[in-house]
């Protein structure tokens, strides 16, 4: 199956979620060399220490642009512990489409990039 | 053998390559990834086939038939690979590529640099000759300095002429760009950096392949190939040094067959070029790289090098023409590798996209980071020639670069 389905480019084109916040809770910004893909996340964080708001920029290809939209989608609301457990797994069962081992970097760096993220945050409170 | 230059026959050399036979996502494979590795003739997988079933054995060791059977075209592999740069025989080293070759030299070289010395690459190398020299300069305090390019993805000269000086020690120049495809004026850096003092070592990976070479016309003092970009196997390359220098040079690796004598105190090395060559080698290897350069000679040097410049030139035009395409690299006067840019599209996208239609080129940074962010690019597309390409290949290729819009675009 081809990686390029309509919901990837849907995502592509039409990224949710793009932009920043000012002050955000959560910031972290992470490229993948090899590639020159590159993400940087913002969320802001409710009393009960989910995500209530979430904002991405990137640069790159395809992949790593449409991960993180539906990354962003797929966080909103949820717990911070949750997001953290989220598996590479469960991301590329997010993304639909079979990625190979030479895209793998692509498709999860928004991922590790928010739970790079989460882990500076909670550091950070302790 | 051809003597002259005459048109290379695309479509019956394309017979003696089995994979070009074969399909990629239901559509016949058109291979444009040449600089990462050529594809292999038959003539290739036949002789390492032909060793293996029929007179594989250790070389330089047994007194038996085998054995001498397989000495005799391992070195006789070695004589095709010198004859082929114009080298003696001694001063044609077996390595296991280019970058162990270009290690080997800065390893051994390398070593006696110190602080205040001055080594210089250009802004274009592989990450495979400057990376080693870089680590080197580290550790001995020396400076590494890097020959710029200019706007046109040339060597500039000038500033060459300005990092050269009497601290100068060693020059390492690519020959040909695996980004730009850029042909540097080898010639005239070895008389330059002979002027100071200094040594000159030319990374041929690119060149080798794809164009006649004579290290005495060059002038240069070390010189390193890949077999595998040329026809030939993996896990073999030559290194060329100019013989006094090898004379004097410390080996790189120690162990069996680079020996002549030892005793519980102290070795006596064994002679040029196995002197270098610690360990069994890659016979199989060896072998099958004779095979690529008689297959190679057999087209002729100077017919390689025009049919990919018919190639790369119609390639340009038909690139040049798109106005969402950035090509990088000289117009004129270069070598069959093409990197290229869909505006607003990751080379990563464009390569993927075009291998659902069958056509593989390279997308990413081609080993070559400082290049990339000279060129404020984070990688780019790079098709690639070789002797078996044709032109309709290159249609199908921009074709395809119309799908990569459609899909990504819209447009
Ligand atoms: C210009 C250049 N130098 C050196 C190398 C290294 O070759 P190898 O990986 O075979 O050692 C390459 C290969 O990509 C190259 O293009």
């Amino acid at each position: 199956m081809n990686i390029y389905q309509e919901h990837i480019l849907d995502h592509y084109s039409n990224p949710r979620n793009k932009g920043q916040i000012d002050n955000p809770d959560i910031y972290y910004k992470d490229t993948n060399p090899l590639c020159g893909d590159e993400v940087a996340v913002y969320a802001r964080l409710d009393r009960s220490k989910s995500i209530s708001e979430i904002r991405f920029m990137a640069r790159g290809c395809a992949i790593s642009q449409a991960s993180a939209s539906m990354l962003t989608e797929h966080v909103k609301g949820k717990s911070l512990d949750e997001v953290y457990g989220i598996s590479s797994e469960d991301m590329l069962r997010l993304l639909m489409v079979p990625i190979s081992h030479v895209r793998m970097k692509c498709a999860l760096l928004a991922l590790k990039t928010l739970q790079a993220g989460i882990l500076v945050h909670m550091k950070g409170k302790k | 053998m051809a003597s002259g230059t005459m048109q290379l026959n695309a479509s019956s050399i394309r017979e003696d390559f089995p994979i070009l036979g074969r399909k990629v996502n239901g559509k016949p494979l058109i291979y444009l990834d040449n600089a990462a590795t050529s594809q292999k003739p038959r003539q290739v997988i036949d002789s390492i086939r032909d060793y293996y079933g029929n007179y594989n054995a250790n070389v330089h060791r047994g007194i038996h038939r085998l054995s001498e059977e397989a000495s005799e075209a391992y070195e006789s592999s070695r004589e095709k690979a010198a004859r082929f740069i114009n080298a003696g025989f001694e001063e044609t080293i077996f390595t296991k590529n280019a970058t162990e070759s270009l290690n080997l030299v800065a390893y051994s070289i390398g070593m006696q640099l110190g602080k205040g010395d001055e080594v210089v690459v250009s802004e274009m190398e592989h990450h495979s000759n400057f990376v080693p020299w870089q680590q080197i300069c580290l550790k001995k305090g020396a400076r590494l300095r890097f020959v710029k390019i200019d706007k046109e993805g040339r060597l500039d000269m000038d500033d060459l002429a300005g990092c050269l000086n009497r601290k100068t020690r060693i020059v390492s120049i690519t020959h040909v760009s695996n980004v730009l495809g850029t042909i540097n004026p080898v010639r005239e850096i070895a008389k330059l950096a002979h002027d100071c003092g200094a040594l000159f070592i030319v990374d041929a990976a690119q060149s080798a392949p794809h164009m006649p070479l004579d290290v005495r016309s060059i002038g240069c003092d070390f010189l390193a190939f890949s077999s595998h970009k040329m026809l030939g196997p993996t896990g073999i390359g030559v290194l060329y040094g100019k013989k006094e220098l090898l004379d004097s040079m410390q080996p790189f690796i120690y162990g069996g067959d680079m020996i002549r004598e030892v005793t519980f105190e102290s070795t006596r090395f064994n002679e040029l070029p196995w002197k270098f060559e610690a360990g069994t080698p890659n016979i199989a290897g060896g072998i099958g790289l004779g095979a690529a350069i008689g297959y190679l000679e057999k087209i002729g040097m100077e017919n390689v090098f025009e049919h990919e410049k018919m190639l790369s030139e119609y390639a340009l035009g038909r690139l040049l023409s798109e106005e969402d395409i950035k090509v990088y690299g000289p117009k004129k006067g270069r070598a069959g590798v093409i990197s290229f840019n869909l505006k607003g599209i990751h080379a990563h996208d464009v390569a993927a996209i075009l291998d659902q239609e069958g056509i593989a080129i390279r997308g990413g940074h081609h080993c070559a980071m400082p290049l990339m962010s000279r060129l404020e690019a984070s990688g780019t597309a790079r098709a690639s020639f070789y002797i078996y390409n044709t032109k309709q290949e290159i249609d199908a290729m921009a074709s395809a670069l119309e799908k990569v819009r459609g899909v990504l675009t819209g447009r």
